[in-house]
């Protein structure tokens, strides 16, 4: 679903005279296949949102080739629009002065969404989410954690075979973590779609990821089950040191 | 596109219904400022009877045309001119995600109704102009052409300037001087002005072709610059081809954009 | 003086932002230009200008944007009433009126380096400026200018204020803006007002803006008359500042808001 092949991006910074070249992402490879769930780690600057920038399109690769659901994303744009959900935590994709139903409404439209399907989809994602306490309210009033939902709804209108999150549990209080989990996870089980995650919260990781990919300086250092992941620092016993250890250290050996 | 634009302007004019006392502010408040313009065209008039050549109706006609063009066209499209601010707050990378044109996601940004406030004052203007010369149709029938090209003509300025804000995104306010200082420029006859500036304003960014050139036809009134006469019929031609460098530039902007990723 | 420093260097901040109003300035100045050229050709001596008079006039008046801030805007104050933290600027022990006051002088001096000089220079070289000769003239205007910035900033500063009391401070922003352009002289000189709307334009507070230091320059006016009239605004309105100064201490810090 998602083949990412010797990727590089970098970039020029600085003005004349300091001008340098940095490399944010260097020989990246994986593949994700159609159904998996994969968690990308990554301390600050590593080159996540590099990566996530370019599966959707926002960002061409300077070198090596990418394909998501069938397309090269910097090439068909528009096209993979409709094929892929993006979220991104930090930010809402959302109309900040529009209810929520007249959001959605404008996706349907956007994303040329079927009448009855978006219909269906809509009442089976807002009892999922539990969205109908606030379906009127303009995005701008509502809490973090509702907001979230509200992205999250929006980017699966359209039902995309391929769901990106950037950090989708930023910010959110224990019950509506626990929430948003729960209903990633069975959106994978039960639609099969792929998702794609990244998160500094490993709770995301031990709850929903079968498959965790972990990248520093721009390459690749860690991509397998988190039972191998663990295995690699065997006197840590909780994800988080093993993490901590593997971010400080740098290098792994699989 | 056009779809995505009418549909995306009906729900921001809807949205916006939510705060009717600040959008009747906006309105007026840009319908003012606008008219200090034709309140300082009738201080000028106070002392002099003729401007570069042209009476206060015909400046009047002149203001009026492409100020309605240009108001239209900002109405449009003049949101385009904030990139640089949706470029540093992210919500442009959230525009490249939708199936849909980011030019005209940015254009229809906050539709609301305060943006016919510039549009009223330029119609009213042009509307009391028309009454006072009383043209024959035979001349008439150039001024909806020429208001149409207009908006073309500015709308493809705005699309410039924010094609030149991919590059300069610390500086929005140089692409200003272009869009804006277009619209000041086409405020009074072309006569006031330097002949080097006409002949760049001629053939370089055809903004001449607003309201100048097809005015003239409008106007029965001799090029002061002595330009061939066939151009006061080459709006449309000119309009074209700024809309294609315009689309051009546009593109190349986004590329670059996305080559770049700042 | 040392806030004033640190406004100075905070807006340096904005270089190319200021460069660009410089530029989007300058083309302004030369399209203003032609159009007083045609009008004074038409009537020369207009006004008690000639045509060098005219054109000084318009690039001095496009210089004069940015310290004058005269687009509105400019302090940070008014933000801050809206997000409520001015409750925490009216508490401090030093006078906020002051502290601003210091901090938009810095901010002033600031684009006058870099936004003023370009507009200026451009126009002297495409139309030729008048230039004063006598070094007497240049501390006038000098001082003139300094008021000047003085009135503007306590204009701004009483319009950041009113925001405490209206709830959608658009409104009075876009009034104030109309005001500003059209009665400072930014708009056409205001000696080219006919009539009464010529004397109500010379007496308003925003002529001492443009209008007086543009003739203080330009020597068309006595000088101490001129200074006289601006220090008599800025001292006017930097009062009426501190009385809405007290005044908003009460309402936020007393009423809670």
């Amino acid at each position: 679903m998602i083949e990412v092949d010797r990727v590089g991006r970098s970039f020029t910074v600085g003005r004349r005279r300091t001008r340098t070249t940095v490399h944010a992402v260097q020989d990246l490879s994986f593949t994700v296949e159609a159904g998996e769930f994969v968690g990308y780690l990554g301390p600050n600057g590593a080159g996540k949102s590099t990566t996530i920038k370019m599966l959707t399109g926002i960002l061409a690769p300077t070198s090596g080739r990418i394909q998501v659901a069938g397309l090269d994303p910097a090439r068909r744009r528009t096209a993979l629009a409709r094929k892929i959900g993006v979220v991104f935590g930090q930010r809402t994709t959302l109309w900040w002065d529009l209810p929520l139903k007249d959001s959605f409404e404008l996706i349907r439209h956007l994303y040329k969404v079927d009448r009855v399907d978006f219909r269906r989809r809509l009442d089976e994602l807002t009892g999922l989410l539990d969205l109908a306490g606030f379906m009127n309210t303009p995005v701008r009033q509502l809490s973090l954690g509702q907001r979230m939902r509200g992205d999250v709804t929006a980017a699966l209108l359209h039902s995309p075979a391929v769901l990106v999150l950037d950090e989708p549990t930023i910010g959110l209080d224990v019950v509506s973590k626990a929430a948003m989990r729960e209903f990633l996870r069975r959106l994978n089980a039960d639609h099969g779609t792929t998702v794609l995650l990244t998160t500094h919260d490993l709770g995301d990781i031990e709850k929903l990821c079968r498959r965790v990919m972990l990248i520093d300086h721009g390459r690749l250092t860690f991509d397998g089950t988190l039972d191998d992941l663990r295995a690699t620092v065997p006197e840590e016993t909780s994800i988080e040191d093993v993490v901590a250890r593997l971010y400080t250290d740098g290098s792994v050996s699989p | 596109m056009v779809r995505t634009y009418l549909l995306l302007a009906w729900t921001w004019l809807r949205a916006s219904a939510q705060y009717p006392g600040q959008l009747a502010t906006m309105a007026i408040g840009s319908f003012a400022v606008n008219a200090l313009d034709v309140l300082a065209i009738w201080v000028i008039f106070e002392h002099t009877g003729s401007l570069a050549g042209f009476g206060l109706a015909e400046v009047m006609f002149l203001y009026g045309s492409a100020g309605l063009s240009f108001a239209l066209s900002d109405m449009l499209f003049g949101n385009v001119d904030r990139l640089s601010q949706h470029i540093r707050t992210g919500t442009f990378d959230t525009m490249l995600i939708r199936p849909a044109s980011a030019f005209v996601q940015m254009a229809v940004d906050r539709f609301g109704v305060h943006r016919f406030g510039r549009t009223a004052q330029a119609a009213v203007v042009l509307g009391i102009a028309l009454s006072q010369l009383d043209l024959p149709w035979s001349r008439a029938w150039m001024i909806p052409v020429m208001v149409v090209c207009g908006i073309v003509i500015f709308a493809s300025v705005f699309a410039l300037g924010g094609a030149l804000q991919f590059l300069l995104t610390d500086a929005p306010e140089v692409a200003n001087a272009f869009t804006y200082g277009g619209g000041t420029l086409t405020q009074y006859p072309l006569s006031v002005y330097g002949g080097e500036l006409v002949r760049g304003v001629t053939f370089v960014v055809p903004l001449a072709f607003v309201n100048w050139q097809p005015g003239l036809f409008v106007l029965d009134r001799q090029d002061p610059f002595g330009l061939p006469y066939g151009l006061r019929f080459a709006a449309p031609l000119a309009a074209l081809i700024l809309a294609a460098v315009a689309a051009f530039a546009w593109r190349a902007g986004i590329r670059r954009y996305r080559s770049t990723g700042s | 003086m040392r806030i004033a420093g640190y406004g100075f260097r905070r807006h340096s901040a904005y270089r190319a932002a200021a460069l660009a109003g410089a530029f989007t300035n300058t083309v302004f100045g030369i399209l203003r230009a032609y159009v007083l050229i045609a009008l004074w050709e038409a009537r020369p001596g207009l006004a008690g200008y000639d045509i060098a008079d005219a054109v000084t006039f318009c690039f001095l008046s496009q210089a004069f944007i940015g310290p004058m801030q005269l687009f509105g805007g400019g302090l940070e104050l008014s933000g801050r009433v809206r997000t409520g933290d001015i409750a925490v600027d009216l508490v401090r022990p030093a006078s906020l009126q002051m502290w601003s006051l210091a901090d938009d002088l810095g901010r002033a001096c600031y684009l006058l380096l870099l936004r003023s000089l370009p507009p200026t220079v451009v126009g002297a070289a495409l139309f030729g400026l008048v230039t004063p000769v006598s070094p007497v003239t240049w501390v006038f205007f000098a001082a003139s200018c300094a008021l000047g910035m003085v009135v503007s900033f306590a204009w701004r500063y009483l319009m950041a204020l009113s925001a405490c009391w209206v709830v959608d401070d658009r409104g009075t922003q876009s009034l104030s803006l109309l005001m500003t352009l059209f009665f400072s002289g930014m708009v056409l000189p205001l000696n080219l007002f006919p009539g009464w709307l010529g004397s109500l334009a010379g007496a308003l507070p925003w002529s001492a803006m443009v209008q007086v230091p543009a003739d203080v320059y330009l020597g068309k006016r006595d000088v101490l008359e001129a200074l006289g009239f601006q220090a008599a605004w800025a001292a006017a309105l930097l009062a009426l500042g501190a009385l809405v100064t007290r005044a908003a201490r009460h309402r936020v810090v007393i009423q809670g808001g």
